[in-house]
């Protein structure tokens, strides 16, 4: 038996590797967190469904050796849904972009939610579309510079957290791709919680938002979110308003809501019986 | 004393752990490529393994 601290390669289809990321890319940060999480929580791969959209963070699932559903773009948490009502004994993971889950799939984020379905969405917020050249997204902050925002962004950026635990989702959390040990115990909160779990990753895109912001390179971006994150619960949590540019870190909400799996088995219980009944 | 593996195979030459090493262990090639200068300083925290997104580490106490 592998010991913890080298568990997590069963989980990392290393034949794959190097991977198509470009470097200092916190994909490949997230991704290693990731096996961590299912490590430390002892799954069977064959009992884990990781499901992807499309984009840079999409291709993730290239690199794990569990099943994997690569869906199309914008979509995944549908295949998701999908995959955990018919099969709700699988442990299912969806990894998205910002593009891919909150911004073309944004929809299917909120319903997700909602219905409180027992997935985990990792959603690595690089604030842009990475594979496609950079455009603006659903997170790209206002004033940001994209391909498609060449003078600044005019739009407000969504707080996903925010908008997933008003949702209705059963645990919140946000960590960074800087914040390891940190992400590793949320990633593995997130899976082992019932009900619809959500964890975006503040991570770097140097080839792009970097790149048109000035931002540095990755050491640089890095280097940022170590500054910029304010832990919930510390001294400057408490202190009330966050610095522009600055954004919370950690556990933001739980709660025990029903999840869909639970719900729906009791209506179609009282629907047998009601059947029997009635013949 | 730790021993510290670097696969040059994955390395993209980010600077990452050379940057954030509690311990300052890595310096860099001409190319930016991580170098073991300080191995006797290496606490094996790990955290340098955690931090590279291409999983070129690997970190284990020497013997191991
Ligand atoms: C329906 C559809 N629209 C557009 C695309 C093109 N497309 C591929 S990846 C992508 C953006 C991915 O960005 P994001 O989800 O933020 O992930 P990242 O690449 O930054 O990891 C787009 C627009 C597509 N594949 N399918
Ligand atoms: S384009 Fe951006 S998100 Fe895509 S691999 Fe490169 S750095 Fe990562
Ligand atoms: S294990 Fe820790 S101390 Fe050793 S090289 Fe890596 S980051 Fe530095």
């Amino acid at each position: 038996m592998p010991g913890l601290k080298t568990a997590w390669k069963e989980y990392l289809e290393e034949s794959m590797l190097p991977h198509m990321w470009c470097p200092g890319c916190g994909n490949g940060i997230a991704l290693g967190a990731l096996t961590r999480a299912l490590a430390e929580l002892k799954l069977p791969r064959h009992k884990v469904v990781v499901v992807t959209g499309i984009g840079c963070w999409g291709k993730a699932d290239d690199y794990l050796s569990t099943n994997a559903l690569h869906g199309t773009h914008g979509r995944a948490l549908a295949f998701a849904t999908g995959v955990k009502a018919a099969r709700p004994e699988l442990t299912v993971v969806v990894l998205m972009g910002d593009g891919d889950g909150a911004t073309i799939g944004g929809n299917h984020l909120i319903h997700a939610a909602r219905r409180n379905i027992d997935l985990t969405a990792v959603v690595v917020n690089n604030y842009n579309y990475g594979m496609t050249g950079g455009q603006v997204s659903a997170t790209t902050p206002a004033g940001a510079i994209t391909s498609t925002t060449r003078y600044g962004n005019p739009e407000r950026d969504f707080d996903l957290c925010r908008l997933v635990e008003a949702a209705g989702a059963n645990y919140v959390a946000r960590g960074t791709v800087y914040h390891v040990p940190q992400l590793d115990r949320l990633i593995r909160d997130g899976i082992a919680k019932k009900g619809f779990s959500f964890i975006e990753v503040v991570s770097p895109c140097p080839t792009h938002f970097g790149r048109r912001n000035r931002l540095g390179p990755a050491v640089q971006m890095m280097k940022l979110l170590k500054e910029r994150a304010v832990h919930v619960g510390s001294a400057a949590a408490k202190g009330g308003e966050l610095p522009e540019g600055s954004f919370f870190i950690g556990k933001l909400a739980e709660r025990d809501d029903p999840d869909f799996n639970t719900s729906y088995e009791k209506m179609r219980k009282k629907a047998l019986a009601k059947g029997t009944e009635s013949s | 004393m730790c021993q510290i593996k670097i696969d040059p195979k994955r390395c993209k030459h980010c600077g990452i752990c050379i940057a954030f090493c509690p311990q300052e262990v890595f310096g860099a090639d001409c190319r930016g490529a991580p170098v073991v200068e300080r191995a006797e300083k290496c606490t094996a925290c790990g955290l340098c393994v955690m931090r590279c997104p291409d999983f070129a580490l690997e970190v284990g106490e020497k013997g191991k």
